[in-house]
């Protein structure tokens, strides 16, 4: 019996877009092929036998299954969403409304260059503002997400040693803090992983990474300001490490909105590094993407980069393919060219003082969370931070509830929980970036919702062990998922 | 700053919570040499309505397939997209939420992809599909890569049919691994079963088939499949989605695994990304494929939900011993892609097909009868042909463009050595005003030039 409950809706189980399918329905109306245009037979092998089970719903029963299913999402324009390292700002809508505009949206990749210049002018315009921003002479935007970027990078390091210097080297070192696409993205590249352990605050350890400084070493590769929040202070001496034994240093920008107009990777020495366009400079996530990764690249790189490679010729623009020394082509045409849309439109829209509004702002938001959530939470840096700050829940772990529990309990509060476990390096780590979106009053509720849940460790541990109460779903059994390995609806 | 709250009084209040009085004691970590001096050399912020000018200045320099009739194809191509696509992909909950880490609060993320997967596997008739891969491109060097680990045999076949733009991305990103990739001509655009066989060896890991190939020829690939499992190497299947309706699945044929462009199935042409790309295969493959996967469970109370599973095969669990680095997919075209899927079903994309492949027909048909002009390549075509023009293939596409239409795309733009050859691509979005139109300036150029040497065939 149906009985009303305010979360009944929300709590009550989906069925599956299958599920709400019956024979004959659809939600589509080809427009019909004139009569007098042939008919083609195709061979009866090659004929399907058995039509794909796609579900079969009128429009409007599809419109009204997902959008039930958008209001089980927890997203940026609900609430807070401090995912550290995600960088989860605001995406500002007419970003979205200039990708969708048929000048960018309905172009193909292969139609002429004369009939694209616009978009290669916009491709140009965005690529010149990243070089200004990152300090580098040259880009590529086609890598499609940021792992993509590392290893776009990586393989252009690859041919830079064997071109220059006759065989590409063996091993690419990275700190403990790494984000875990960096490993990952060595190993495609061809080259072994060396894990240096950070020193005790938190930055890499000089004396160690001096240890294993050889002529084997391609690369280090290194996020700043790193997975701590922190900026590397000893930047300048250990990118002159590693150069002296020969090697590039390569900065992975996921956290590129903290040095917005306050500092460039060009400066600091890195040979290349990605920016996270998704990230820095506002495009939606899409629920996982898509992202772009663009690499920007010092002068030495520049024979490397993939190919086609855009450029002004004869006051045109125009693709440049016959690139010897390229290393390839890593996406299928341009890179995600709807993602370097709303990049451009974000950075004229922020300009050169809103760069640098951006970064202050987010280091004063992640400061002040730092501070005022000091009193209740373990900080094991407990100094000024940049972008993000990092905390622990070990006191609260001492009391019997982990950082997974309380993480569960935020969502009953209706914030995302900062990243969790990550950096691994520090116990029961909550990774929190606020960023500059958010204001002070966001933050200071956040700060309460955080003293509560340490109170509700001593007062009502039950209600965070059992976590959360009120979301669409309550925990789900993860292992079991695995084990039964229902990936695909069967009818 | 439209886009920040805090005004300057509130980060003076916040800097005084911090305990600093200015916010350049917050930076002190970065070496004074490195902090810059000067702002940067952008322009000033502009207002809103500032930026749409700039921009759709910009946009109005591109053709576009609204403006002018597109027959530009060659891995991008201008399908219908429902406007309930549009609509419900422009909600925030799907478009501002990221990778589903929490899932309990990203169960509509996560239940959609978990559709999709669902449909993926039905259009290509097989077991098991991830969550997306970056384009078409990047999912083949992908799944090259898996039947590389999986036979442990060094060696890849990729014909000469396959598009050369996802033959120089799987180039590119296997170029680190012990790993040779091998080609195999074709006659006429064609595979014969007999220079296959020629290629294969006991290191031969998979055989890349295209479907329909390159030139938008369907080509009967189960004779090729067999031969490869004969030797026991792997089929990997590059297959168009959107053909799916009229064409027999690939996994009818055994195929091992199937990766495809999704572009098409929801997706703007955007100038070439993002796209997204499909990525299927047998379930013994499952726990090998690289990126997400979306699976069923029970939360505590005993209701179905959805989670990321097998996730000890990724990057941020397993690091150096992932399967893949790919992390950030292609999450919204996907999404995008079930709206699609599910608003068009059996019966419209099997209309959708059969509207592809009249079309392509009939131009096919009258332009090969226009003087000097050829259609070289026989057998069924899906929804692209190629044409040998009477001239340079650049220059029709220019005397096209200016009377108003992308006629194609010269082979010698996609770094093939024809100067004479079009690949002609043809959706069930062109009506026959726009097929007649195109014949009738094909008749106009091909009079005009008829000084010009005719094309050999």
């Amino acid at each position: 019996m149906p009985s009303p409950h305010p979360l009944k809706q929300l709590q009550s189980e989906t069925q599956l877009i299958f599920e709400l399918s019956r024979p004959g329905r659809t939600g589509f109306q080809a427009t019909a092929t004139p009569a007098s245009l042939p008919h083609v037979k195709l061979p009866s092998t090659l004929t399907r036998k058995t039509a794909p089970r796609l579900p079969e719903v009128a429009e409007n029963t599809a419109v009204r299954h997902y959008t039930n299913l958008s209001v089980r999402n927890h997203h940026i324009d609900r609430d807070f969403y401090p995912l550290g390292s995600c960088t989860m700002k605001y995406n500002p809508k007419v970003n979205d409304e200039l990708a969708a505009h048929p000048g960018f949206a309905a172009i193909s990749p292969k139609q002429s260059e004369a009939s694209s210049q616009g978009a290669m002018e916009l491709m140009y315009e965005l690529s010149s503002a990243l070089i200004e921003i990152t300090g580098m002479d040259h880009i590529t935007l086609q890598p499609a997400a940021g792992a993509q970027g590392e290893q776009t990078a990586l393989l252009m390091f690859r041919a830079y040693h064997e071109k220059c210097f006759g065989k590409p080297r063996k091993a690419v070192i990275i700190p403990d803090s790494a984000h875990g696409t960096n490993p990952a993205s060595i190993v495609n590249a061809g080259y072994e992983v060396i894990q240096l352990p950070s020193a005790d605050d938190g930055m890499v350890d000089v004396g160690a990474l001096k240890n294993v400084l050889n002529e084997d070493i391609a690369a280090l590769m290194i996020t700043n300001p790193n997975t701590l929040g922190l900026f590397e202070k000893k930047i300048l001496e250990i990118n002159d490490l590693v150069h002296q034994a020969g090697g590039l240093v390569y900065m992975d920008g996921a956290n590129l909105n903290a040095l917005l107009g306050i500092a460039r990777p060009g400066d600091m020495g890195f040979d290349a590094c990605h920016m996270n366009l998704h990230k820095t400079f506002s495009t939606p996530h899409g629920g996982g993407g898509p992202g772009s990764g663009p690499v920007a690249v010092k002068k030495k790189l520049e024979p490397f980069l993939p190919t086609p490679v855009l450029v002004v010729l004869n006051n045109k623009f125009h693709w440049e393919w016959n690139r010897p020394d390229s290393i390839g082509n890593v996406h299928s045409f341009y890179g995600n060219f709807g993602i370097h849309v709303r990049a451009l439109a974000y950075i004229l829209s922020m300009g050169s003082e809103g760069m640098r509004g951006i970064a202050e702002n987010s280091i004063i938001n992640a400061n002040y969370l730092r501070v005022m959530l000091a009193d209740c939470y373990q900080i094991q840096q407990n100094v000024p931070c940049m972008h993000e700050v990092i905390i622990s829940g070990s006191r609260q772990k001492a009391r019997g509830i982990r950082t997974h529990d309380i993480a569960k309990r935020l969502l009953d509060y209706g914030v995302h929980p900062p990243t969790v476990y990550f950096p691994l390096i520090v116990p029961e780590c909550m990774m929190i970036e606020p960023t500059e979106s958010e204001s002070r009053e966001t933050l200071d509720d956040f700060v309460d919702i955080m003293k509560t849940i340490d109170k509700e460790v001593d007062e009502h541990p039950d209600e965070l062990l059992s976590a959360p109460h009120l979301t669409p779903v309550r925990r789900l059994d993860e292992a079991s998922a695995a084990r039964t390995l229902d990936i695909r609806y069967y009818k | 700053m439209r886009y920040i709250p805090n005004t300057p009084d509130d980060r003076e209040a916040m800097l005084r919570e911090i305990g600093v009085s200015h916010f350049n004691e917050l930076i002190e970590s970065i070496p004074e040499s490195l902090r810059l001096k000067s702002p940067l050399k952008l322009p000033n912020g502009k207002s809103e309505g500032e930026v749409k000018t700039h921009m759709i200045e910009l946009a109005r320099k591109n053709r576009n397939a609204t403006s002018s009739s597109s027959f530009v194809g060659a891995g991008s191509y201008d399908h219908f997209i429902p406007s309930a696509v549009n609509a419900l992909a422009s909600r925030s909950e799907f478009a501002t939420a990221y990778t589903p880490y929490q899932p309990e609060v990203a169960q509509g993320t996560l239940q959609v992809i978990y559709e999709f997967q669902s449909m993926i596997c039905e259009l290509f008739g097989m077991e098991a599909a991830n969550a997306s891969m970056y384009d078409a491109g990047t999912a083949l060097a992908e799944a090259v890569m898996l039947t590389f680990r999986s036979t442990k045999r060094s060696t890849i076949i990729i014909p000469d049919n396959i598009h050369p733009s996802y033959r120089r991305v799987t180039k590119t990103l296997t170029r680190c691994l012990d790993l040779n990739i091998i080609g195999v001509p074709c006659t006429d655009g064609k595979l014969d079963v007999a220079s296959v066989e020629k290629e294969l060896s006991d290191q031969t890991a998979a055989l890349v088939l295209q479907y329909p190939n390159f030139y938008g020829i369907v080509e009967n690939i189960e004779p090729f499949i067999q031969l490869a499992h004969s030797n026991k190497s792997l089929a990997i299947i590059v297959a168009d989605p959107l053909a799916m309706g009229v064409l027999e699945a690939p996994g009818s044929f055994d195929a091992d695994i199937v990766v495809g462009e999704g572009q098409g199935l929801g997706n703007p042409q955007s100038y070439g990304g993002p796209y997204l790309g499909l990525f299927a295969a047998k379930q013994k493959f499952a726990r090998m494929m690289p990126g997400r996967i979306v699976g069923v469970t029970k939360d505590v109370d005993g209701r179905r939900g959805f989670v990321l599973t097998l996730q000890t095969r990724e990057q941020h669990i397993r690091r150096d011993k992932a399967t893949s680095n790919i992390c950030t997919n292609e999450g919204l075209c996907a999404t995008r892609a079930t709206f699609f899927m599910s608003l068009i079903g059996p019966s419209g994309l099997r209309d959708i097909g059969n509207a592809c492949m009249r079309r392509t027909a009939y131009l096919r048909d009258e332009l090969a009868r226009i003087k000097g002009f050829s259609c070289p390549q026989d057998g069924p075509h899906f929804k692209e042909f190629l044409l040998r023009i009477p001239g340079n293939a650049e220059s029709f596409f220019e005397f096209m463009a200016e009377r108003g239409i992308l006629s194609g795309v010269p082979l010698s733009q996609l770094g093939l050595n024809d100067p004479h050859g079009l690949l002609v691509a043809v959706t069930e979005n062109r009506t026959q005003t726009e097929l007649d139109a195109y014949i009738s300036l094909a008749k106009t150029f091909s009079k005009e030039y008829a000084h010009a040497v005719p094309a050999s065939a």
